[in-house]
């Protein structure tokens, strides 16, 4: 993928932001993604669209767990050593809030980097951190065998 | 277990239902069939679906969508009625990609309610000649909900809300 490629090379904010505009899914969710020095957020900028509960307003658990998903390639993608857009195995996730209608942040850090397998860990939050709406853990395959 | 005039309210109008939730209706969601204790679903194939631009395959987190709202409404079919519920965890394993181009259905089954718990099981899949074939499922889940035991709009309030063009919590803050 040649946005991977970029980023890559280049390992800075414009470039992880290009690569989420590559993506469809990311782009259909609205994700975004700032830098704080080497620390990446991942960013769910809220919209109408999200809401799965009309009534509290929620947004979608599907959502959140695309986004959580989302959250943890991306994490994986600027960590490095992928060598294509990370492939989930499996993914697990805990739903701990609600999730109002606001932006949503997700952090993620990595458990385990393999040669062929990422374990990835990411938490979500809104308004504040250490009031976390969801956490996931994940396997990702990074790599294929070698011949 | 499955009360019968719930599960013909759902076949009549889960599909409006399904058609004013925001999130459902972005994706696209169609309600396929309700059973006793399961529910199906289905989301079409659409481009702006896709997680991997190179492949062409839909993002794992549209199958968690339609995985997690076949579950939730498995969870009624088997108590007979909506009940106000939150998922509590949600693990998929991804058995293979989706294929471009196909639409992916999800079906989940309830198999146990105590107190104030529901566990559901359910796969995603693609048609295979017309057929609800499960043997090659594109993804599998498990997930649990709390029954929170609040209240439940019902259709028709659901539908007024959405016709009004919104959230009602917004103005009444």
């Amino acid at each position: 993928m040649e946005a991977l490629r970029q980023l890559r090379q280049n390992m800075d904010e414009k470039h992880l932001k290009a690569l989420i505009e590559a993506i469809p899914y990311a782009k259909f969710l609205r994700i975004d993604a700032e830098l704080r020095g080497d620390e990446l957020t991942t960013i769910l900028r809220y919209h109408n669209d999200l809401v799965g509960n009309m009534m509290l307003p929620a947004i979608h658990g599907g959502v959140i767990g695309g986004f959580l998903e989302m959250a943890m390639i991306i994490h994986l993608a600027w960590v490095g050593g992928t060598e294509y857009l990370p492939r989930p195995i499996d993914v697990s996730i805990d739903y701990l809030r609600s999730g109002r209608p606001f932006d949503t942040f997700a952090r993620g850090t990595v458990t385990k980097h393999g040669r062929r397998v990422a374990n990835v860990r990411v938490e979500a939050w809104q308004e504040s951190r250490d009031k976390p709406i969801a956490a996931a853990h994940g396997h990702f395959r990074v790599k294929d065998d070698e011949e | 277990m499955g009360d019968l005039d719930y599960l013909n309210e759902i076949r009549a109008r889960g599909g409006l239902m399904m058609g004013v939730v925001p999130h459902s209706r972005a994706l696209g969601m169609r309600l396929v069939d309700v059973a006793q204790d399961a529910a199906i679903i289905m989301v079409p194939y659409r481009p702006e679906l896709v997680g991997n631009p190179d492949t062409g395959v839909i993002h794992g987190g549209v199958i968690t969508s339609i995985l997690d709202n076949a579950s939730g409404l498995s969870v009624g079919c088997h108590m007979g009625e909506r009940k106000a519920m939150a998922t509590l965890d949600l693990r998929i394993d991804y058995m293979h990609p989706a294929t471009p181009g196909e639409d992916v259905y999800a079906r989940a089954e309830c198999y146990k309610v105590t107190n104030n718990v529901a566990f559901v099981r359910g796969a995603a899949y693609h048609l295979k000649d017309g057929a609800h074939e499960l043997a090659d499922p594109i993804a599998t889940c498990v997930a649990t909900f709390l029954l929170t035991g609040g209240p439940v709009p019902d259709i028709d309030t659901m539908l007024a809300l959405a016709a009004a063009g919104g959230r009602p919590n917004e103005g009444a803050r």
